[in-house]
Formats: C-alpha cells, sequence, structure tokens
C-alpha cells in the first residue's frame, strides 16, 4: 500500500519553497509584523529610501564597471567615453552621482529622525551605532568615489582631504601615506580609491546593512515614548500597507532621481592636471564643508596643537560623543536626559546648515 | 691663493671707513644735499662705490681743500660730453665689470657712439641724451627695479621727457607726438594694462644704447624680432619689394609705427580700409583685399555661431568637450587666416577659411546634436514621470481599496 504524499499548501512553486526555504514561517512572520501608526510615521520611510539609493548605488556602479578604468592616464577619458559613447552611460553616471549625495541626505535625515523620535532607546543601541557607522562608510564611499573621475576638482578636493586625514594627531603622516600611496595625491591613490569604493567599502557596508536591518526586523520599528505613554499606539501591517507607502517612497525618489539626472547631469569637468596650480574655489562635496568651513575658520594654534590636529580632534569627539548618543542620553535612573539629547541635535543640525552654507558662499 | 682674491675684493667692495664728501653735503642744503641723499638709494652706493669714484678727489681727508684738490684727482662736476666716458671706465671693464655684475655686457659705449645721440654728443652736441638722462645722476636703479626710470613701464616717460618736448625737439626738427601714440598702441595697452614686460617699449625696437630709427630696409627685421610668422608671410607678398621703396616702408605702411592699433579684419575694407591707402575702389588689390575679409568674417561669424549653440549645450549640462576641442582648431584656423592676409594671396587664406569652416561646421553639428540629445532626454524624462506617477497612483488605490476593506472588517 502506497503511503500518502504529505497535502501542501498553496500552489507547487509554493510548496517547493515552503519544504525548503520554510516559506509559511516567513509568511506568518510578515503577516504578524506592525508599523506604529502616528504623527511622525512619515520619518520612517527615509532608512528605506537611503536603502532604495544604496541598490541604485550598487546597480549603476556595477555598470559603470563596465568601461571605468582606474588609472590617471585612462580614469578620465573612460568616463568621458561613459557619458558620450556609451548608449545611456550619461544617465547611469548620473545617476550614480546623484543618487550617492541624496543617499547622503536622506541618511542624515534618517538619522536626526531615529534621534529625535528617541528611536536609540534600549534595547535598540545596536541598531543606532552600526547606522551611525554606516553614515561613516556611505560617507567614505563619498570621499573615495570624488577622485575616481580624475577630474581638477576632485583632485585637489583629495589633495585637501588627505593633508587633512596627515593632520590626525599620532598616526595622520602613515595615514596619509596608506591613503595616497605615496607622499602625494598620484595614479597610485587613484587606483587605491578606486579598490576601496568597489570593494572593501560596499564589502562592510553591506556586512553592516545586514546588521542594522536583522536589527531593525529583531526589535521593530519603535514607537516614540511620547505615544508610547499615552496608551495604545494604532499599528499598520508591515505587509502590504506599509510596504506599499516605501515602495511609493521609493518611486518619489526615483522621479526625483531621474529629474535631477536628465536635467543636471553630473559635470565631468577638466581632466586633473597635477603639475598646474590649484584652482580658486576648491571645496570638497557638500557634505563636508561644514567639517573644512570650521577648520578654516580655527587660529593658526590653539594651545600646543596647530590648527589642524585641534579641529580634528574636536571633530572627532563630537562624532564620537553623537555616535554614544544611547549610552548618555539615559539617566542611570532610566530617565531620558530629553533636553540634552533634542538640544544637541538641534545644535549640529544648525552647525551643520550654516557652516555648509558659509563655506559654499564663501 | 683663493682666499687671498676673496679677502682682496671684499676689501675692494667695502665702504671707505669715511666718505667726508657725503657727510659734508649731507649737512648742506638745497642742491649741494641733494647728491648725498639720492646717492644714499643708488646701486653704485650698495655696491661700495663712492662719490669719489667719478667726482675723484679723497674722501678720507675732512678739509674740503684737501678731499677736493685737483692734486687728489678731484674732478668736480663732470661736463656732460664726458659722461659716457665716466661711466665707461668701470662699465666697459669686462675684469670690473665681473666681479660686480658677470652678467652685464660691457659694450654700452661702443654702442652709444655708434647711436644719433653718440653721434651729436661726439660732435659736441651737450643737449642730447647721455647715461643720466635716461638712468639717473645720484640715484640709479637697476632696470629691473620698477622705481627705475629705464624699466619697461617707465621707459616711455623717459624717452618722453625728451622727444615728446616740442620745444627741446625743435632745435632737431622732430615730431613729439611719439610717445601719445605709442600711448594709444596695442603694445602699450599690453605693457601698461596686462603688465606684459616683454610687450615692446621704445627701446625694443629702437635699441636702448645704441637708440637710432630703424631704416626702411630694417624695419621689417626689427618688427621680425617678435613677430617672426608673420615677417615670413610678408616676404611672400607682392608688397615685400614694393613697400621696401618707400620712405616709410615695411609694416608700418599698413600698421603705422608709434601707434599701432589693434588689427582687425575691417582693415581690409570698408571705412577703416588700409588697403585703400593706395588701391582705388573696384580694382583688382581691393577686390582682392574685400574677398579676403569676407572670407575670414564668414568664418567668424560661423565660428560664433558654433561657440553659442556649443555653450548652451555645455549650460544644459550636456558634454560637449571633444567639439570644444574643435573649436579651437577652428580658432586657430581663424588666426592663420588673418595672417595669411600678409602674404596678399587669396588662395593661402582660402586655405584656412575652409579648413575653419569645415571645422566649424562639425562643432556645430556636434553642438545641434548635443541640443536634439537634450531635448530627447528630457522627453524620456517626461515619459518616465508619467510612469513613475501612474505606478504611485496605482499604489495609492490599492492601498486605499486595502484600507478601506480593513475598516470594512
Amino acid at each position: 500500500m502506497e503511503q500518502a504524499e504529505p497535502v501542501k499548501k498553496g500552489g507547487r512553486w509554493q510548496g517547493w519553497l515552503e519544504e525548503r526555504l520554510g516559506w509559511d514561517r516567513l509568511s506568518e512572520f510578515l503577516a504578524h509584523k506592525k508599523v506604529p501608526v502616528h504623527s511622525g510615521t512619515l520619518w520612517y520611510y527615509f532608512g528605506g529610501i537611503t536603502l532604495f539609493l544604496f541598490g541604485i548605488q550598487v546597480a549603476t556602479g556595477i555598470l559603470l564597471l563596465l568601461y571605468y578604468r582606474p588609472t590617471a592616464a585612462e580614469a578620465y577619458e573612460s568616463v568621458q567615453f561613459i557619458v558620450t559613447r556609451v548608449e545611456f552611460g550619461w544617465l547611469i553616471r548620473s545617476i550614480h552621482s546623484w543618487s550617492a549625495n541624496l543617499m547622503v541626505l536622506t541618511a542624515l535625515i534618517h538619522m536626526f529622525s531615529v534621534a529625535f523620535l528617541r528611536g536609540w532607546r534600549r534595547p535598540r543601541e545596536l541598531t543606532w551605532l552600526s547606522g551611525v557607522l554606516l553614515l561613516g562608510l556611505t560617507l567614505a564611499l563619498g570621499f573615495t568615489g570624488y577622485l575616481l573621475p580624475w577630474n581638477t576638482t576632485a583632485y585637489f578636493a583629495t589633495k585637501v582631504g588627505t593633508d587633512l586625514a596627515g593632520s590626525v594627531p599620532l598616526v595622520g603622516p602613515a595615514l596619509a601615506r596608506f591613503l595616497r600611496g605615496g607622499d602625494e595625491v598620484t595614479g597610485a591613490t587613484l587606483t587605491r580609491f578606486f579598490g576601496f569604493h568597489v570593494a572593501l567599502l560596499p564589502a562592510l557596508m553591506t556586512a553592516l546593512l545586514g546588521l542594522h536591518l536583522a536589527l531593525v526586523q529583531r526589535f521593530g520599528i519603535s514607537t516614540p515614548p511620547l505615544l508610547e505613554s499615552r496608551g495604545d499606539v494604532p499599528q499598520m501591517p508591515f505587509v502590504p500597507n506599509f510596504v506599499l507607502r516605501e515602495l511609493m517612497a521609493w518611486y518619489l525618489a526615483l522621479g526625483a532621481l531621474g529629474m535631477l539626472a536628465a536635467l543636471f547631469p553630473w559635470p565631468l569637468g577638466d581632466k586633473a592636471d597635477p603639475f598646474a596650480p590649484a584652482p580658486a574655489g576648491i571645496r570638497p562635496e557638500w557634505y563636508f564643508l561644514a567639517a573644512f568651513y570650521t577648520l578654516k575658520l580655527l587660529p593658526s594654534r590653539l594651545w600646543v596643537l596647530e590648527s589642524e590636529q585641534a579641529g580634528l580632534i574636536g571633530l572627532g569627539l563630537l562624532a564620537l560623543w553623537w555616535a554614544t548618543l544611547p549610552f548618555w542620553g539615559v539617566r542611570p535612573d532610566g530617565r531620558e536626559r530629553t533636553r540634552l539629547v533634542t538640544g544637541t541635535g538641534v545644535l549640529l543640525i544648525a552647525w551643520l546648515s550654516t557652516f555648509s552654507v558659509l563655506g559654499y558662499i564663501e | 691663493m683663493n682666499l687671498t682674491l676673496a679677502v682682496l675684493l671684499m676689501l675692494a667692495r667695502a665702504e671707505p671707513s669715511r666718505d667726508t664728501c657725503r657727510d659734508c653735503h649731507a649737512a648742506l642744503e638745497g642742491p649741494l644735499a641733494k647728491p648725498a641723499v639720492e646717492f644714499a638709494r643708488d646701486v653704485h652706493a650698495r655696491s661700495g662705490f663712492g662719490c669719489a669714484s667719478c667726482h675723484g678727489g679723497d674722501p678720507t681727508e675732512e678739509d674740503p681743500a684737501l678731499s677736493m684738490s685737483r692734486a687728489r684727482g678731484f674732478v668736480g662736476k663732470i661736463a656732460r660730453t664726458a659722461i659716457p666716458r665716466t661711466c665707461a671706465r668701470c662699465h666697459s671693464d669686462a675684469g670690473l665689470m665681473h666681479r660686480f655684475k658677470p652678467q652685464q655686457r660691457v659694450d654700452q659705449l661702443a654702442q652709444y657712439l655708434t647711436s644719433v645721440h653718440g653721434k651729436r654728443l661726439a660732435r659736441g652736441d651737450p643737449a642730447v641724451a647721455t647715461c643720466t638722462d635716461c638712468h639717473g645722476t645720484h640715484g640709479i636703479l637697476e632696470v629691473r627695479n620698477p622705481q627705475a626710470p629705464t624699466h619697461p613701464l617707465k621707459l616711455p616717460a623717459t624717452c618722453g621727457q625728451c622727444h615728446a618736448d616740442s620745444r627741446y625737439m625743435a632745435r632737431y626738427g622732430l615730431p613729439t607726438t611719439q610717445l601719445a601714440e605709442y600711448r594709444a598702441s596695442v603694445h602699450w595697452e599690453a605693457l601698461s594694462q596686462r603688465r606684459d614686460l616683454s610687450a615692446p617699449s621704445c627701446a625694443s625696437c629702437h635699441g636702448n644704447h645704441g637708440a637710432t630709427p630703424p631704416e626702411v630696409s630694417s624695419v621689417a627685421a626689427v618688427c621680425e624680432t617678435c613677430h617672426a610668422l608673420l615677417e615670413e608671410l610678408f616676404r611672400k607678398s607682392v608688397h615685400q619689394p614694393l613697400f621696401a621703396t618707400m620712405e616709410r616702408g615695411g609694416c608700418s605702411v599698413c600698421h603705422g609705427h608709434h601707434k599701432i592699433e589693434r588689427t582687425s579684419v575691417d582693415m581690409l575694407d570698408g571705412e577703416r580700409s588700409v588697403c585703400a591707402q593706395c588701391h582705388e575702389p573696384g580694382s583688382a588689390g581691393a577686390r582682392l583685399a574685400a574677398e579676403m575679409g569676407r572670407r575670414i568674417r564668414e568664418l567668424r561669424v560661423a565660428l560664433d555661431r558654433s561657440d553659442q549653440i556649443l555653450a548652451r549645450a555645455a549650460r544644459d549640462g550636456m558634454e560637449v568637450s571633444e567639439a570644444v576641442l574643435g573649436r579651437q582648431e577652428a580658432r586657430e584656423a581663424l588666426v592663420r587666416a588673418r595672417v595669411a592676409v600678409h602674404t596678399t594671396n587669396l588662395q593661402e587664406v582660402l586655405a584656412w577659411t575652409k579648413h575653419g569652416m569645415a571645422v566649424a561646421q562639425a562643432t556645430r553639428q556636434a553642438g545641434e546634436e548635443a541640443l536634439r540629445e537634450r531635448d530627447r532626454r528630457r522627453m524620456g524624462l517626461a515619459v518616465s514621470l508619467c510612469a513613475i506617477g501612474l505606478a504611485i497612483a496605482g499604489l495609492w488605490l490599492k492601498l486605499r481599496s486595502l484600507e478601506s476593506n480593513r475598516a470594512g472588517q
């Protein structure tokens, strides 16, 4: 007598996946996953938009790799070839550049919204820390990617940037040499930055992003404490309601990205000439402008330190202070330091926006 | 041996322990104090020379009767006719000059004697320029010093002290318009406004110590020192042998001499035509000049149009750097066509205008294609935005349907 096959739910493929991946358990989990609904729900979408832009970065970056050549002799020409000769090459390059900038912007918005909505509270300290590290990696990707077209502004901005790295106390000179692959910004720096930009940093980013998403999944999306204390906060199903809303946000981001890329194609500039004098008005990308302008304003010496050393120590301590927010944002008795956290966040936004504008118009 | 030589040189350069000439003259008033004050900044004083180096006498003696005695070699005020040879005592001494300024020439006197100034002075005319008229007397500065009257920026005014003075020049029957004309020239504009010290001033064409007006046969050679290519083209011209026979020949027939204005294609035909000075309207020469002018203007218009299109494309974010490079080639062709006018050969001009037109047409087409591509991109963007808008609307409707169903339950 033949033994009866186990009864499978759903279609043939669903059954096949269930047998191998435990699909039903995942569906069950997603069906019960909820997202709080309140006046600040809008801010939740910026994390997802940042993830979407990272995906765009990976996809367009891979396409650019098909033609890009990471040498001082060929880098500029290869990018020129991409934007003039390759079908839709201009669009891919422009989207890659614009999405990198939008990604920094949405990551910053996401970070500050999490800070103000108190999403960093116990047990989400590691989620916050991994998020801050992800922002750091995003900035590092921006810094390394900026040099790759090997144009004049990128060359001299990298020179200034790596000069600054050389001012880091104790390890500065070694760090600058490591970044440049020598004493000056040369083809060796370009090749090195290319390696960082397409292999090391994306690998770290992917691993850390996995951890960050796993932690978000593990602890869910936090509800602001003020709403939590008022009682029952309405919830919406993650699937499909939140996912559909997030998808709308991604479409909006895609539309904005397409408009920027098509109406304001990212300029290529002139090829870098290491022997030419630095042109006037060299400044870094907008997301480094506030730090750059702060360093510029410092007097030549502060106490026993050179201004750049003192500035870098100050900025480093500020970044550390912000990264460890979950650990000083709560008193030992468990009560939050609401005013300190909000005040620090507001001051940080005011500093970033004001000094960026001042650095830009100077 | 070397040590001994070094010590001797140091001693030779060293200021005398006392210089009673300067001490006394500094204590005097009026014109007698002036030499002592001015000499303090003089290049010679800084090299260790004193008053006695030119005027003789004994600067170590306090008693004027001794320090300024003929017995001690005092010569007093140097006669104007004796100035060149006084300066030449050192400046024509290669051995001495080598100690102070090894790179400086020592033929200034020899040059001066060949100049109009030197020849007249030799004939006993003390009114002509000697060393001190251009270099100063007691406050002599190096030519590279911007305060020096011989610095390129000051030299025209220095020459103009005499050559723009109508009363002074009346005795020689020379015109005095040169300075004013030069200051209206493209050369002075380059020198004074762009601060291009390599731009020509008086000495560049006339020479400095051997100053003399270029002869008709050599005027082109003078211009050639800077404008070598133009001179080469001019040699091919039918004008070259004809202009050589004219009173003011060569380049100056068309360009003038002191008032050399910025060149323009309008010099060929029309109201500002220099060709019309000799060629009657409707003559073969006038028609040739007009044809050259027409072709060059045609190329310039084509280039301007191409530039406008490329600039618009670049402003709209289109990558047109290759076409911009091509435009430079066309601009160079325009310059070549303009200078080819000096050959008076239409074919030479046409060779460059045709080349320039071909490149200008190609760059214009590249610019127009970039603008069409821009429009295609914008159309593609509009279609994409519509598709995105529809997708968002669909998602929103789906969401509303889900949420109303959920509310109904």
